[in-house]
């Protein structure tokens, strides 16, 4: 973190170093077996305050700014396991933005309030089969009938899809009406007619990932997050914060790669002395924690922008794309720098591995972003 | 009932500490710092002691530099009710234990808990020096503490070599916490807010009239050997003879 920190932020950051140090990190590959987190652990986290960082103490939140969320998430990702941190930042920054800002004081009360207290876990469900970072060629259709929604669809690559107790689900309401054609509706995942089907991804083993079917099935219309029509909008602006939360722990689990890494090769010996001894160690490293530097310093200055209430959405695009980028390449050279070890599923290279191809692709494709980058810069 | 609890200002027991070229201590920059973990544990016990009997002021202090302001703030976080600083430049156990004394006479607590060391230099000795210059009871290394009923004295297990040993004596005292007396919480988002308000009074350690001359120097502080290379052996005759002559712990 870039930003002057204030005590507070250390010792926030104390408190979340030693609940992963203590609750997460040595159940990490127990989870990755499990193929999804302990749920119970929410509630823990909800009474350290860890859910709700930006939202108002109305709901149970701190009222913070962006630098906690910065501090939480350099901290999470260090439990060596990258599904169980995706599934917290997708509970705690990409289901819950819209509900929080948009939400009626009733919808607030029943899903935020205990979101914040982790006593209910969400899940964000846009991606569907044909339409991914195309988000809008979604099809999932939510039609009224009377005080209802009837809602018909599926939607892909859905984290928390089996532990999730709510859904923020983007709908099509109306066909016609283009961008305004869009609502954000909270569809808790006890309603008839939802089914979910689990799927086998090649990483982040510790996320519960899953296909969601729904036929016809009732909400009430009072589930609409903010207006009807709104959604598409909204829900842009819930990737933002998906984005830069994406980023913050990348950069945070792929120096403690980096860390791990430098480590074994000063511990390897080869041909009689540490790998850390031989100059094509030394420069490889020495190289890859300058691009590192260079990532973490961009993202940065989104969370700073982000903390001054100013728009950071040209930064967090150019952020998502040269992140991802750069663990992808750690994680590449790390396999290369623990040799046959890093190619089991026990080494932290060999997961990182699978694991961050994912940021490339998640929360809007390169080059999606690309696309969206090079609009913004009007070219 | 008030309780003053100690917090010293350590290096976070997960970082590399590296010594100084000079030798003259440990490298300090970069390292990150934390609340000494057996202080956490009698900022626990004391917060413990407040939920129980309700009328109680825990008061946690550090004796050391002005960051230390991070560590008390720490333990208000845990849900301390005010922090006392005395700022003092490197005090050696004696001079610690000496303005303790003056904190003491000037707070009259009924209880003074303390970790039963600090794990940068683990001397394990401001404990037992405070109960010395104060002539109060001491308990040290305990596991477990019960009030009796009447609240006027309290009955220790203290954990000794061979087994447990519980003592029972007047108040007021002090005492020294091991690891198993509790577990300590972490400080919450709330509390660490919560934290910001509470109050933080800072003393000059000139200022108390203490002689801070230092007993201890330290002459020089060195890395421990690097681990030699094992080597495998033929037979268990030859590993017995090894440890025999060599290793020489047989």
């Amino acid at each position: 973190m870039a930003n002057d920190l204030s005590p507070e932020h250390e010792i926030f950051r104390n408190t979340v170093r030693k609940f992963v140090e203590t609750e997460i990190a040595p159940r990490a590959r127990e989870f990755d077996k499990m193929g999804r987190f302990d749920k119970s652990l929410y509630r823990k986290m909800g009474e350290l305050g860890m859910l709700g960082l930006r939202y108002d103490p109305k709901w149970g939140g701190s009222g913070l700014d962006w630098s906690f969320t910065a501090v939480m998430f350099e901290e999470v990702a260090r439990c060596d396991n990258a599904g169980v941190t995706m599934g917290i930042s997708v509970h705690t920054d990409m289901a819950t933005p819209s509900l929080h800002e948009f939400g009626s004081d009733e919808l607030r009360q029943k899903y935020l309030v205990p979101s914040i207290a982790g006593e209910m876990l969400g899940a964000i469900a846009v991606t569907e089969p044909d339409a991914g970072s195309d988000v809008a060629g979604i099809k999932t259709r939510a039609v009224r009938d009377g005080d209802d929604w009837v809602i018909n669809g599926s939607k892909i690559y859905i984290t928390n899809a089996a532990t999730a107790d709510w859904l923020c689900l983007l709908a099509v309401t109306d066909p016609e009406a283009g961008y305004g054609g869009f609502s954000q509706i909270i569809v808790p995942t006890n309603t008839p007619g939802f089914t979910y089907q689990l799927l086998d991804k090649i990483g982040n083993w510790g996320s519960d990932t899953g296909q969601l079917f729904f036929e016809d099935m009732r909400v009430p219309i009072s589930n609409t997050i903010g207006e009807v029509g709104r959604g598409f909008q909204q829900q842009m602006m819930q990737f933002q914060d998906e984005r830069l939360i994406g980023c913050v722990s990348s950069v945070a689990g792929s120096t403690a790669l980096w860390e791990k890494t430098k480590q074994y090769c000063q511990e390897r010996v080869l041909f009689g002395k540490p790998l850390s001894k031989m100059q094509v160690t030394q420069f490889k490293l020495a190289e890859l924690l300058t691009e590192l530097t260079a990532a973490r310093a961009l993202t940065n200055l989104c969370v700073t922008k982000r903390v001054a209430g100013l728009d950071a959405t040209l930064e967090i695009t150019m952020a998502k794309i040269f992140v991802g980028r750069v663990v992808r390449k750690v994680a590449d050279e790390c396999i290369q720098l623990h040799g046959g070890f890093g190619y089991m599923k026990e080494s932290a290279a060999g997961r990182a591995y699978v694991d961050t191809r994912l940021i490339s692709i998640g929360g809007g494709s390169d080059e999606t972003m690309i696309h969206y980058l090079a609009k913004m810069l009007g070219i | 009932m008030k309780i003053l609890v100690t917090v010293k200002r350590v290096p976070d027991p997960e970082s590399s500490i590296k010594v100084n070229p000079e030798g003259t201590g440990i490298v300090e920059s970069g390292l990150k710092w934390v609340v000494n973990p057996f202080d956490e544990i009698a900022i626990e016990e004391a917060l413990r002691i407040k939920e129980a009997q309700g009328d109680v002021e825990v008061v946690v202090v550090s004796v050391g530099v002005s960051e230390s302001q991070e560590q008390l703030r720490t333990g208000l976080a845990m849900g301390a009710d005010r922090a006392i600083l005395v700022k003092a430049d490197r005090p050696d156990t004696a001079a610690v234990a000496k303005i303790l004394v003056k904190l003491v006479e000037k707070e009259q607590p009924t209880l003074v808990i303390l970790g039963k060391q600090a794990i940068d230099d683990d001397s394990n000795e401001v404990g037992q020096m405070l109960a010395h210059l104060l002539g109060w009871p001491q308990a040290t290394f305990i596991s477990k503490l019960t009030f009796a009923g009447d609240k006027a004295s309290v009955e220790c297990i203290r954990e000794v070599d061979g087994g447990m040993e519980t003592i029972a004596f007047a108040l007021p005292a002090i005492i020294t916490a091991d690891l198993r007396l509790n577990e300590p919480r972490y400080a919450s988002l709330p509390g660490i807010m919560k934290a910001r308000k509470k109050p933080m009074e800072e003393i000059d350690a000139a200022s108390l009239g203490v002689d801070l001359t230092p007993r201890v120097r330290i002459k020089k502080m060195a890395p421990p050997p690097a681990r030699t290379a094992g080597r495998k052996v033929e037979s268990v005759d030859e590993l017995i003879n090894a440890l025999q002559t060599e290793a020489k712990v047989m």
